[in-house]
């Protein structure tokens, strides 16, 4: 990796104004992503401001009928969480997937969610239960935080605080992971609850996206059955040497099936 | 000592260290002054190299030297040679392309070495690197090697990209045989390129005294001396007297570090050249591009059967990619280590085999686990499931009306090769008790209800190990000898020290050979201690590959511990007053026949180095050498059978049962040779459902981590059923056969027979990745 300043604030203003104080300042939360960019001299930042040292942003806590979780919370925890696994089992069960151990042990919700690679499982989960973004600005509700590959609504100067899941009646997360990566090369996660049925892609295409066709199937009938006939059209949809567009555009149907099934 | 003695499943001695993190890897050493070497390599997949301007490399900060392929010419350093002539069918020599460690003029695969920045530092070494200019001048790249004869030319004087054009076997009489037979199967085969992906990378520290003229290079190596031999003779002139190899505790290699790469070879020169010890530690990604790959085989076979499946001929016609330059062995692979097992476990009587070796625009490839052999039993185990399938005979019937029964040994195979020994049908009996294969219709019942695909498949491979003897070998056109040295020293007190040329990175040759030497001389096992890895210390020796430790190494030892009882014989006599053919040893003590007198070994090596009282004609000292050179081959062969399910929705293969039955001979250590037989199985699975190294149209390694590169895992991967029969090898002094490769030979076969029997088609190519396998699903589905 090229040099770079390394800063380890204690508190959010202290991020805020190390990172608006940088010339090409980059955020490090769990480094999943950034660090092995880094060793490979794919990025040249000036400054790493890393997250790590500000208690304020780790933990998961109950919140009327939300669950928020602290941007620096890491995969393991939100895996091995009591209230996440009550109250969301999906959110749980997604969390568990990620990666394999040891990036469970370091990965973060905040760090995930603010790359967005399109192949990571957390926008999926986002979207898919209808949280909602908190940052050191503003709130912002997943729907609008994913705008394209590895590309957010997040500002320049902007942190990921925390998200705010509300509970649904029920949820699942069915992935079918790439099996050198173990990223999503498809990652379905079907909720209903008090903001209706949703079905959101991840892994799929260039960014997390909703099938309505099949939340309104859902909305009437939940059932995998409901969705037997819906399918997704391959175009615009990922293709590399471990899947194509059309396989992809089938393994949503077949996850979401799935998702749904495991819902119950 | 039946617990530590040979047939015990002793723990292995060298993980003590291992598990405790004291293992000694070359990449832990470092030496006084050293200097970090980092390599400039193409981008480009095929360019003309117009300049190399390395002045801002030169000045940055921290750097000692930037070296080019022009600086080595000058100081006269050569190409890297390949260690094996291959003699074509027209009777010329192979093709041999220059291979100069860092390039000349031109580029030929990305990865391939230009320049070399040496630092102070890595990281300095690394930011000059980004610094050197190098002036490509592009050229079309050469890619796929179905088409490799009529695309851009790599070397001006290999026409046609092409290295050799070789046969073996009677063509006519297999055309003829072929034309009358009751029943021709075809299929049409890829064996697919891997990457090899030993789990310590490579590494290199040289350095150069110039009190005594001498080296001394640290590197991965399997085979110290091999390395030694090549850097000296053919490459950088030193004599071998002042080149030190030693290759201390090396994480694996799996045959991609028995070659002499460019990376130690620029290191030992420029260390001389700067001063200054020079080391290199090659980073995951620099493995990826630029270790030697291996497989890479497109092959048409065709089976010919009479009305009662009798094999009557075979035909089989293979284009291999050899990559971009020949590494040192990379032309007896696809030929001595392939054609000549394509007989299997058969008594096919016809055979013949054309290899068209081809170069193109991507890492050379070499010997992999298995090498060749692997190859061979994936052609002849899927051609005969197919074969059995079109004529509708059981496949595991077909083998066994088709084995070399076991009263035919010697058998001598229409390929050259003469088999010593073997079972096969007690191996597949054995195979398909353990598969339960009578329950088989009854599973895959079970998982059509539950819309799942099931099948089960065989491979009932043969492997050819310890390749020898060294003078067939070198009438095949061997550039080296392939026997192995052996070194057991008494010390003073009764501990025991052996020196062996099979280096141990990863098999357990510490505990095996202790086994082996303390059983033998009845020395406790904690009195014997193994020495390897060191051209300073060990006899010259081979090295590890080829699954010869044993059979080859293992013997020389045997070889010489009954050196070290002859001698001893005589000490006991002259101590105890008798005549020497009086003397008996067993299990550490020598007796006088018929009397109660008797001297422990100790005691006979204690007067050895003590000699007060000692035979006049005989010299002090307890420590003899032996070299082994095998009269054969050694033929290790079994069945395995794979069960698996698929899901047609999704293309996901789950293997839910393997049973693996393997005849090693004699075995030392069950423990260490189930572990070679799991791993084996795994990277044979690897190669089958999830490796593949792509590159794309342009010759960029599309597939250059793991990110992208699958490697098993555990979880891919169910709990084997692994056992052994044991038919002893009759012409070496253990009885053994070697066991390292077996399960990546075999695996591949029965894994895609199960996915093919499952499918329904034999059209489907490693590795059966879930698209490829949802696709013919869907097809079949639709079909119906």
């Amino acid at each position: 990796m090229y040099e770079f300043n390394y800063h380890r604030p204690a508190s959010l203003d202290a991020a805020a104004s190390a990172l608006s104080g940088a010339g090409e300042g980059k955020i490090v939360a769990g480094g999943m992503t950034l660090i092995p960019t880094l060793k490979q001299r794919l990025a040249q930042p000036s400054d790493l401001i890393d997250l790590s040292a500000i208690a304020d942003l780790k933990g998961i806590s109950e919140d009327g009928g939300s669950i928020v979780i602290g941007a620096m919370t890491t995969h393991a925890e939100v895996a091995d969480n009591a209230t996440v696994k009550a109250k969301i089992p999906a959110l749980a069960d997604l969390a568990e997937g990620i990666g394999d151990i040891q990036v469970r042990n370091r990965g973060t919700i905040g760090g995930s969610i603010a790359n967005a690679d399109p192949a990571a499982d957390y926008p999926g989960g986002l979207v898919g239960l209808g949280a909602t973004v908190r940052t050191n600005k503003r709130e912002i509700a997943a729907d609008d935080f994913f705008t394209g590959m590895f590309e957010t609504a997040l500002a320049e100067d902007e942190i990921v605080t925390a998200v705010a899941f509300p509970v649904p009646d029920k949820a699942a997360y069915a992935k079918f992971a790439n099996p050198a990566s173990r990223y999503a090369i498809v990652g379905v996660l079907v909720s209903q609850g008090a903001g209706g049925v949703r079905v959101a892609v991840t892994g799929a295409g260039p960014s997390v996206f909703r099938v309505t066709e099949m939340e309104q199937a859902l909305a009437s009938n939940f059932s995998a059955a409901a969705i037997e006939g819906i399918a997704v059209p391959a175009d615009g949809l990922n293709s590399d040497i471990h899947a194509s567009a059309e396989y992809r555009a089938h393994l949503v149907g077949v996850m979401a099936r799935r998702a749904v099934a495991a819902a119950g | 000592m039946p617990d530590t003695g040979i047939g015990a499943s002793v723990r292995r001695k060298e993980d003590q260290r291992f598990l405790t993190g004291k293992g000694r890897y070359t990449d832990d050493l470092n030496r006084p002054g050293q200097v970090h070497a980092v390599f400039v390599r193409s981008p480009h997949a095929h360019a003309t190299v117009a300049s190399v301007n390395i002045a801002a490399a030169a000045a940055a900060p921290g750097v000692i030297a930037v070296l080019t392929g022009k600086d080595m010419e000058a100081d006269g350093v050569g190409s890297l040679p390949c260690g094996w002539t291959v003699t074509d069918k027209h009777g010329e020599p192979h093709k041999a392309p220059d291979h100069f460690p860092l390039v000349r003029d031109k580029v030929r695969y990305v990865g391939d070495h230009v320049a070399v920045v040496l630092a102070e530092s890595a990281i300095q070494a690394k930011d000059a690197a980004e610094l050197v200019e190098v002036d490509y001048q592009m050229l079309p790249a050469n890619v796929d090697p179905s088409k490799a004869m009529d695309g851009p030319l790599l070397h001006d004087n290999a026409p046609s990209n092409l290295c050799y054009d070789w046969e073996l076997g009677d063509q006519a009489a297999v055309d003829e045989a072929l034309s009358r037979a009751a029943h021709v199967t075809t299929v049409d085969l890829v064996n697919n390129r891997l990457i090899p992906n030993a789990i310590e990378p490579r590494a290199a520290i040289a350095e150069f005294d110039t009190g005594t003229d001498s080296y001394t290079l640290y590197s991965t190596s399997q085979n110290p001396h091999l390395l030694r031999l090549i850097l000296c003779a053919f490459v950088l002139g030193i004599p071998e007297s002042k080149l030190r190899v030693i290759a201390p505790d090396v994480g694996g290699g799996f045959g991609s570090k028995i070659y002499c790469y460019a990376e130690e070879t620029v290191c030992t020169w420029a260390a001389r050249k700067t001063g200054r010890p020079v080391k290199w530690t090659g980073e995951r990604s620099e493995s990826f591009l630029a270790d030697a790959h291996g497989r890479d085989h497109m092959t048409r076979v065709q089976l010919g059967m009479d009305a009662e499946g009798k094999f009557v001929a075979m035909k089989v016609d293979t284009t291999a990619n050899l990559g971009a330059y020949l590494s040192n062995f990379a032309t007896c692979v696809p030929t001595y280590l392939y054609a000549t097992l394509l007989a299997g476990q058969y008594t096919t009587p016809v055979i013949h085999c054309n290899v068209k070796a081809v170069f193109t625009n991507t890492a050379p490839v070499d010997a992999y686990r298995g090498a060749g052999r692997p190859e061979a039993t994936y052609v002849i185990e899927r051609v005969v499931e197919a074969a059995a399938r079109e004529i509708g005979v059981d496949p595991a019937e077909l083998r066994k009306r088709n084995f070399v029964p076991p009263d035919a040994f010697p058998y001598a195979t229409p390929v050259a090769l003469t088999y010593d020994s073997g079972q096969y049908a007690l191996a597949m009996d054995k195979a398909l008790e353990l598969i339960d294969y009578a329950g088989f219709p009854a599973r895959r019942e079970a998982s059509k209800a539950k819309g799942k695909l099931r099948g089960i498949g065989f491979s009932a491979y043969i492997e050819a190990c310890g390749i020898a003897p060294s003078a067939v070998v070198g009438s095949l056109g061997a550039g080296v000898g392939l026997y192995e040295s052996g070194q057991v020293r008494f010390n003073p007190t009764g501990t025991v020290s052996v020196f062996t040329g099979s280096h141990s990175h990863g098999q357990g040759h510490e505990t095996t050979f202790s086994q082996l030497v303390s059983d033998t001389l009845g020395v406790p096992i904690e009195n014997v201690e193994v020495v390897h890895g060191d051209t300073g210390s060990i006899p010259f020796g081979m090295g590890t590959y080829g699954s010869r430790s044993l059979a080859v190494g293992g013997s020389a030892l045997s070889k010489a511990c009954d050196k070290i009882i002859e001698k001893g014989k005589k000490i006991a006599a002259h101590l105890m007053e008798a005549s020497v053919d009086d003397i008996e040893f067993d299990q550490g003590t020598f007796r006088v026949a018929g009397t109660d007198k008797e001297k422990a070994i100790g005691e006979i090596a204690f007067a050895a180095y003590v000699p007060h009282n000692y035979p006049e004609d005989l010299e002090p000292g307890l420590d003899e050498t032996s070299f082994y050179d095998p009269l054969n081959f050694t033929y290790p062969a079994g069945t395995h059978v794979c069960e698996l399910e698929i899901d047609p929705e999704t293309g996901v293969i789950e293997i839910a049962d393997w049973a693996a039955v393997d005849d090693f001979g004699k075995v030392v250590n069950p423990m260490i040779v189930e572990g070679q037989v799991h791993g084996g199985i795994a990277q044979g699975v690897g190669q089958a459902m999830l490796e593949n190294c792509v590159y794309d149209a342009d010759g960029q390694l599309l597939t250059g981590s793991y990110m992208d590169y699958c490697m098993p895992r555990a979880d891919d991967l169910p709990s084997f059923k692994v056992e052994t029969t044991e038919t002893p090898c009759p012409h070496n002094p253990l009885g053994v056969k070697g066991c390292g490769e077996a399960g990546a030979i075999a695996a591949p076969a029965a894994f895609m027979n199960a996915v093919t029997d499952a499918l329904g088609t034999e059209d489907i190519a490693m590795p059966a990745s879930p698209e490829k396998v949802w696709r013919i699903a869907q097809a079949a589905q639709a079909a119906e």
